[in-house]
């Protein structure tokens, strides 16, 4: 569960001070299924890495399953974020020299995962999202729907409690936007919280709970 | 995160970029070969001149007439001159407990001549004493006899290169040997020395003392040699040396005595220095090397700022980060290193080869400490990088593409 209370996040850009997240009060429980949406440079990218744990807010106070996150040392948070969150990106982000494997096994080998282990969850996964054919591709051998899905079952190997996707399908055509999008709502469905930030309409408006954000605030 | 999948991930960023760590390994095993190389070249030196004096003779004293000051002191007045040592006092010198031998020298240089061949040579006045503190070899006949120190026996002992050139043809031994306008009876033929420090025994021609000193016309002695019982009796030795001389020069302290152990203890710090700083000048080689780890690995955490980024995302802690690019720095230094190694072993098998006479030896902790220099450096250099790729700011390095 996740629990935001008087969020602000200021960024100092030489003179000026932008105010990205102003007073983000936000519940999000286990299981739910959440888009967010709203104008470019509103704040949706800087809410989703406070959430998960990569930027620390300016102010206000983050239970994250009733554990305060807030004024915890770096490695403390790695490792939260380790065992709670998974990521997926627009830009993917998978490791150009690691296979697709490889890609995916890398959490579970900075958790220290044994190696039999780390090789019957990595195929588990890739199976999972039909990927199992590509496991020694290297990502300049896969597709941009491909390398999404590696990012899912990379993000998903850890077995986390919640899901963050930045607009997971800004950079695939409709048709394997809307794939990874089934993709993740059937992980939703598995029980995951979800939290998805789109431009999409159509696709935000499949969520059960919309958000909108504007100018740092919530619209809606 | 496990051991070896740190240095299984740190391998697999090194040879992602071949180009780069070859280049790094170049320079890092260059560095190493040269201290290596040079260690070597300075320790073979030093161990081959310390052998050389040590071959002079056991725990040998040496007793100069004079007194040679180095330390503090007057110098002598002008016109000042030291008593002469004379054969009386070598053989005062017995009186020692610690003396094994004492072996009295005159030196002088003189024609000598057989049957119309001649030639200018050293003479060494001496007794049966100089074999044993010299540790000569006889390659025929018998070294001078032992006899009454002050007997002029009409008898010498002849080096090698003084055979061939006068009894080219023909057994010298029972030859006579004319040395200015007397006549010697050649007993024996030394063994020649090879290359030896100091006095070339191939060229000379030894005769009893007192012979030497009628020969010269002299009463003085140029130095006397002594060999003490052992290392440990050495400096009462020269302490009684000091005082038996003393008693007998009416109380002065006129004579100067050297002890081989400390010649030899001189050139040791000599050439140790040396090569120490023939070695701290190779030294910077490597730490141009490290430097150049450093800016590599500067270079490749920018270059993949993105990817740390995503490790920190993924959960990498900082540790983790930090410990993955020492390993990586680590690995491509002792990489260097191991070639660094195998190319110095390579120069010096050539200089063995080339020069076969010259005593080579790679001490061993010349090798340990280039390893452990280069992987020093390595890790030295890495620290930097691998703090900033831990300190980056996830968010803004996932940020670049
Ligand atoms: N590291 C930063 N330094 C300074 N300003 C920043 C930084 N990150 C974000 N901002 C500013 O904060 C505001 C919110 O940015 P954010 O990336 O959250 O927008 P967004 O809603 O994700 O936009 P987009 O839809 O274009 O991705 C913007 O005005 C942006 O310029
Ligand atoms: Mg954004």
């Amino acid at each position: 569960m996740i629990q935001l209370k008087n969020i602000h996040r200021y960024f100092q850009v030489g003179e000026q001070t932008v105010h990205a997240l102003n007073d983000i009060t936000l519940t999000i429980n286990k299981g739910e299924y959440v888009s967010v949406m709203g104008p470019s440079g509103s704040g949706k990218s800087t809410l989703l890495n406070v959430i998960a744990l990569l930027d620390k807010p300016s102010s206000g106070s983050y239970l994250l399953n009733n554990l305060n996150v807030i004024q915890r040392s770096d490695d403390e948070l790695a490792k939260v974020r380790r065992e709670n969150l998974g990521f997926v990106f627009q830009f993917f982000h998978l490791i150009p020299r690691l296979s697709a494997a490889e890609n995916v096994e890398m959490p579970m080998i900075l958790a220290g995962v044994a190696v039999k282990e780390r090789k019957q969850r990595v195929a588990d996964a890739l199976a999972s999202v039909n990927l199992q054919d590509r496991s020694s591709h290297r990502p300049d051998q896969l597709s941009g729907g491909q390398l999404q899905r590696v990012a899912i079952a990379r993000a998903m190997i850890m077995r986390p409690e919640i899901l963050l996707a930045d607009e997971p399908t800004g950079n695939l055509d409709s048709k394997s936007g809307i794939e990874i999008i089934e993709l993740l709502e059937n992980l939703n469905q598995q029980g995951v919280t979800l939290v998805i930030i789109t431009h999409d309409q159509t696709l935000g408006d499949r969520a059960p709970r919309q958000i909108r954000i504007v100018d740092g605030q919530i619209a809606y | 995160m496990l051991f070896k999948d740190t240095l299984a991930q740190a391998f697999g960023a090194i040879s992602a970029q071949r180009l780069r760590a070859a280049l790094i390994i170049l320079a890092m095993a260059i560095g190493v070969a040269s201290v290596i190389v040079l260690t070597t070249l300075g320790e073979s030196a030093r161990s081959y001149i310390v052998n050389e004096f040590e071959a002079l003779g056991t725990h040998l004293v040496i007793v100069l007439p004079g007194r040679n000051e180095t330390t503090g002191g007057h110098p002598p007045l002008f016109g000042e001159t030291p008593r002469d040592l004379t054969l009386d006092d070598a053989e005062a010198l017995f009186r020692s407990h610690h003396i094994a031998a004492v072996a009295p020298l005159t030196i002088g240089s003189a024609p000598v001549s057989t049957q119309g061949l001649e030639r200018e040579t050293n003479i060494f006045g001496s007794t049966y004493a100089l074999r044993r503190v010299r540790h000569l070899m006889m390659a025929q006949g018998s070294f001078l006899p032992k006899m009454d120190v002050n007997k002029a026996l009409s008898v010498c002992v002849i080096g090698q290169t003084i055979r061939e050139q006068l009894f080219a043809d023909q057994p010298a031994l029972g030859q006579w040997l004319r040395i200015n306008d007397r006549r010697f009876l050649v007993i024996g033929v030394l063994a020649s020395e090879g290359q030896s420090i100091g006095v070339d025994f191939d060229e000379m021609v030894i005769i009893p003392v007192a012979s030497a000193q009628a020969l010269f016309d002299t009463h003085s002695l140029f130095r006397i040699l002594i060999e003490a019982k052992s290392k440990q009796s050495m400096y009462q030795a020269v302490d009684e040396i000091t005082g038996i001389i003393k008693a007998r020069h009416e109380g002065e302290d006129d004579i100067t005595i050297i002890t081989q152990d400390s010649v030899v203890s001189t050139f040791d710090k000599i050439l140790t220095a040396l090569t120490l700083t023939v070695v701290s000048i190779a030294g910077i080689s490597l730490v141009v090397a490290g430097v150049l780890v450093m800016n590599v690995m500067l270079v490749s955490v920018t270059q993949r700022t993105a990817e740390v980024g995503l490790l920190k995302a993924l959960g990498a802690t900082q540790r983790q980060l930090h410990w993955l690019f020492l390993t990586e720095a680590a690995m491509l230094s002792l990489a260097g290193a191991l070639l660094g190694i195998a190319l110095g072993l390579v120069c010096i098998t050539i200089l063995t080869t080339l020069y076969p006479d010259f005593p080579v030896q790679l001490p061993v902790w010349a090798l340990l400490a280039a390893l452990a220099v280069s992987l020093f450096t390595g890790l030295l250099f890495g620290v930097l990088p691998a703090r900033k790729a831990a300190k980056l700011n996830p968010v803004v390095a996932l940020g670049k593409r």
